[in-house]
């Protein structure tokens, strides 16, 4: 079923990216910073283009098309193939993964002009961006796991680019090791999805899903129901990657990297690889209840547990981290009653909103000259108009607030959750409508404490603040056109009356478990609730920094416990620091001086060298040097042997 | 009592246990080990030739004067080198002569 | 028979104490000339057995080159006689009793020989070989026939002897003029003749 047009533009379209690395990183040094500059954005925007054109192609045929490239493992009963999976998932994907990635390499090309490795910059943007397009034409789950492991290590490489900084350092690993726990479960996922279905292969195991319905495997002692334990092992994967409650504590941390770094990786593609995930793998899902309400339940608890402490951070990078993650916990919250669309939807539509913010986050800073923390902002809006534009078409994307795209998407999700008419959907829009409170609450806050109100910045600053270059805002007008019209225009095909025909069968849900379907009749004041809450958010933070700006101090005095608790991350890095980094770091060390140390060195090498340091010092002393004792050691030798022949045993 | 190999054979070890003594029981000086060396041989040369008298083989003298011959020539080299260690050390002294202490 | 005997057994002491002597002696020139007593009385050993030949080469070589020699070497090093030292009492000890070990099992080979049938009667058998010839005639008859090779042999260890000796000890010394015939005859004429143009009047 190869078409010969459609495979080489799907290949041009994943490995475009790729050529642009190679000679980017490769030849960098020879084609100078503005060349690697021209090759990567030139590649990416080639991309972007052509993807648009593949999904026009997607959109018009009907079945799903894998393109086999090469064969990779054949072993045993393992079978993989490299493939490219053209189904309306993966086109949607791909769009948004080359569209926001194109503008954060135009958007690079102004913020990081005065760095010194621009070269390797944007070889790492375009490395990126070519794993994470193979991550989402997988076919098989090898192939995923591939796309995902090389996500996570441009995520470590980008986070730590400036590595002479140790904060970073020690971010990128951070970022790097907690990724690592998740995927730990998730090889166990594919391990488990081996064993249970006996290939790898997507189209094989999505087929045999509902005859396994029931069966049992054995796990760590125990019985338990084989497609529920491969869903939760392979959520774990999810929930490592995309930041949700408890492998959430690398995000923020992440900040260290670039913007356009935390742009394209924090918030629109590599932390949504794990809602792409689940959606892949619905027709899995569909059939692990349990799992569903497993992932419904840490999405909705992540959605409110991020925002609160984004409502108290004075980083602005940090306030939009929380927002993601807060947001990807609305995706999930999503996944968690079925509905798949709603939480691509809002993917689709977090994805521009989301960079937006994060560019525009990046905008100030060039503004402010390296400055990010918000207590020293302030009174900028007549500075940097076009930035406070597009920031607050971002903003009130991110609220929900009607028209924007972000109302479309978020509230649709919210509506499929109260009509699930399941516990764990009732939890996650009480949850979820919280959080809308928090949301636009925050957001604003970043917007007032920002553009408005008297400067905090001293005058020097203030009076070097300037707006970005133009290849800074292309970017982000283009982004905020798409946060604008994104939202209604992709309404019906997402979630609306049109979705069946538009996701064909590259999403399952089961009929009894349409939610998006209940969605519409459901209650007005359940529907209206959201907006009424982040209205009610907005409106606060108004009266808090706008109307009287002494009242947050006074409030964080007077509850300064919560204040502290909600500062601190609800503690978690200092719990898991006691819990797990102690312990390791108290095992690490006694293996490593006790055990390695005295044990394996001192019996082995050390030992084995003293011992013998030992014996030939004991033996040298046998030359004394003078002739007389060695022609007495003869003799007695000769003595010695003389005698032994003598006597016959 | 008729003298017969046995005492000839005694002879030659006595004289061989004195050599031997002397090469490790001197303290003086290089030249008596030399000397005991020369003892040893001359003890040797007894009972090469007291087996061929009684074995009646002439090879044991022939062997003997071989002996002599090798004899000779070391003590002429083992001489020639005190000499040329004299004359850089300054001294046979045994106990002086150490330089070989690993 | 007796007189065999009995010359034997003072030959034989005598020997035996002239070893002891060499090492014992507290002048080294005395230790050289117990050493040429030594050889003396084991010549005369040879004799009472039977092998006269041999006999007179150690009295030739032995006496008359090697003991000469060592002479020469003591008295050109002109060594300072000695005192014993307390090292020589500290290892007489385990030495005497290594030496004596040893002696007794040479004794034992020995006589457990000589307790072995088939071995010959006491008694001095032909020193010949068998047939009524000198010593020296029956040692001349196999020496240049059977053994020629080890015979030529030996006398490439005494040359190597003797050019060793000489390599070891030569030494130029720089205060002594010799000529050199080779850097005579090789002489030009620039080496030896130089013009110089003298001003009328000056010189002399």
């Amino acid at each position: 079923m190869t078409l010969p047009g459609v495979g080489t533009l799907a290949a041009a379209v994943v490995f475009l990216p790729l050529l642009a690395t190679v000679i980017a990183g490769f030849f960098g040094r020879a084609i100078g910073d503005r060349g690697s500059q021209l090759v990567t954005c030139g590649a990416l925007l080639a991309s972007a283009v052509l993807g648009l054109l593949l999904f026009r192609d997607i959109l018009s045929t009907e079945e799903v098309r894998v393109i086999p490239l090469a064969d990779w493992i054949v072993a045993g009963g393992v079978d993989v193939v490299w493939s490219l999976r053209l189904d309306t998932l993966s086109g949607v994907m791909i769009v948004v993964v080359t569209v926001v990635s194109s503008m954060v390499h135009v958007y690079s090309i102004g913020y990081m002009a005065e760095d010194p490795s621009i070269p390797r910059f944007m070889a790492y943007l375009s490395l990126f961006t070519f794993f994470m397009l193979s991550l989402v034409t997988a076919d098989n789950f090898v192939q995923l796991f591939f796309g995902w492991e090389g996500v996570g290590l441009m995520s470590y490489l980008l986070v730590g680019f400036w590595y002479d900084r140790p904060s970073a350092n020690a971010a990128a690993i951070k970022a790097f090791l907690v990724n690592r726990v998740g995927d730990f479960g998730f090889s166990l996922g594919i391990f488990a999805v081996f064993v249970i279905f006996g290939s790898l292969d997507f189209g094989t195991v999505f087929g045999a899903a509902p005859k396994l319905v029931g069966t049992t495997i054995e796990f760590l002692g125990w019985q338990v129901d084989s497609l529920t334990l491969a869903c939760i092992l392979l959520f774990i994967g999810a929930m490592g990657k995309s930041a949700q409650i408890p492998l959430h504590t690398w995000l923020p941390d992440a900040m260290e990297g670039p913007t356009p770094v935390s742009a394209l990786i924090h918030a629109a593609t590599m932390v949504t690889a794990g809602v792409f995930m689940v959606a892949r793998l619905s027709p899995l899902f569909e059939y692990a209840p349990t799992a569903l309400a497993v992932v419904g339940i840490i999405g909705g608890t992540t959605a409110v547990f991020a925002a609160s402490i984004g409502m108290v951070q004075p980083d602005i990078k940090k306030v939009v981290a929380y927002s993601t993650c807060s947001q990807l916990g609305y995706m999930f919250a999503a996944a968690g009653v079925s509905a798949y669309g709603a939480a691509i939807f809002h993917l689709f539509t977090h994805a521009f909103f989301k960079g937006l913010l994060f560019l525009c986050c990046g905008s100030v800073i060039h503004a402010m000259g390296g400055e990010q923390d918000m207590r020293r902002m302030g009174g900028l809006w007549r500075k940097v108009p076009i930035t406070y534009l597009t920031m607050w078409i971002g903003a009130l994307s991110l609220s929900a607030l009607p028209f924007f795209s972000g109302y479309y998407s978020k509230d649709t999700i919210l509506e499929a959750a109260w009509g699930s008419g399941t516990a764990v959907g009732r939890y996650a829009w009480v949850l979820g409508t919280v959080a809308a409170f928090m949301t636009a609450f925050y957001i604003s806050r970043v917007m007032f404490m920002t553009f408005h109100g008297e400067p905090r910045a001293d005058a020097e600053t203030m009076h070097h603040a300037h707006e970005s270059p133009w290849v800074m805002l292309i970017p982000l007008i283009v982004l905020a056109i798409g946060a604008t019209f994104f939202g209604f225009l992709g309404y019906d095909f997402f979630v609306g009356d049109d979705r069946v025909e538009f996701w064909k069968s590259s999403i399952l849900v089961l009929p009894q478990l349409d939610s998006l379907a209940a969605a519409e009749s459901v209650p007005a004041v359940v529907r209206y609730m959201p907006l009424i809450f982040a209205l009610i958010g907005i409106s606060v933070a108004y009266v808090l920094y706008i109307a009287d700006p002494g009242l947050p101090v006074r409030l964080a005095t007077q509850f300064r416990a919560t204040y502290l608790f909600l500062l601190n991350k609800w503690y978690f890095d200092e719990l898991y620091d006691w819990v797990f980094v102690r312990t390791a770091f108290v095992l690490g060390d006694g293996l490593w001086k006790s055990g390695d140390g005295a044990v394996i060195d001192g019996l082995g090498p050390d030992g084995v060298a003293a011992v013998t340091r030992d014996l030939a010092r004991q033996a040298s002393r046998l030359q004394t040097g003078y002739l007389y004792h060695y022609a007495f050691a003869m003799m007695i030798g000769l003595v010695a042997i003389v005698t032994w022949y003598l006597f016959p045993r | 009592m008729a003298i017969g190999l046995s005492h000839y054979l005694t002879v030659a070890a006595v004289l061989f246990t004195l050599g031997i003594f002397g090469i490790f029981l001197n303290r003086k000086n290089v030249i008596i080990m030399l000397m005991s060396i020369e003892l040893m041989l001359l003890a040797v040369s007894i009972n090469f030739v007291a087996f061929s008298v009684f074995l009646d083989n002439l090879v044991g003298q022939v062997f003997a004067m071989f002996v002599l011959t090798v004899a000779a020539a070391e003590a002429a080299i083992g001489l020639a080198i005190l000499v040329v260690y004299f004359r850089n050390r300054g001294t046979i002294r045994v106990e002086d002569i150490n330089m070989m202490k690993g | 028979m007796i007189l065999q005997a009995i010359l034997f057994y003072i030959f034989a002491a005598i020997a035996i104490a002239s070893g002891v002597l060499v090492v014992s002696a507290r002048n080294p020139v005395h230790s050289v000339l117990f050493l040429i007593l030594a050889f003396f009385n084991a010549a005369v050993l040879f004799i009472l057995i039977g092998a006269e030949f041999l006999a007179m080469i150690v009295v030739i070589v032995y006496v008359g080159a090697v003991a000469v020699l060592f002479l020469f070497v003591v008295m050109m090093l002109n060594i300072d006689f000695l005192q014993l030292r307390s090292g020589f009492v500290g290892y007489l000890p385990i030495g005497a009793l290594v030496g004596l070990i040893l002696l007794a099992e040479l004794i034992f080979c020995a006589g457990s020989w000589l307790a072995a049938p088939g071995a010959p009667g006491p008694g001095i058998a032909s020193a010949t070989g068998g047939v009524a010839l000198t010593n020296t005639h029956a040692l001349g008859n196999i020496l240049y026939t059977r053994y020629l090779f080890a015979f030529q042999a030996a006398g490439l260890i005494l040359l190597v002897a003797m050019v060793g000796a000489i390599v070891l000890t030569l030494r130029q010394r720089a205060d002594v003029r010799r000529q050199s015939i080779s850097a005579q005859l090789a002489r030009t004429r620039a080496q030896s003749v130089e013009i110089i143009k003298v001003p009328v009047g000056s010189g002399g």
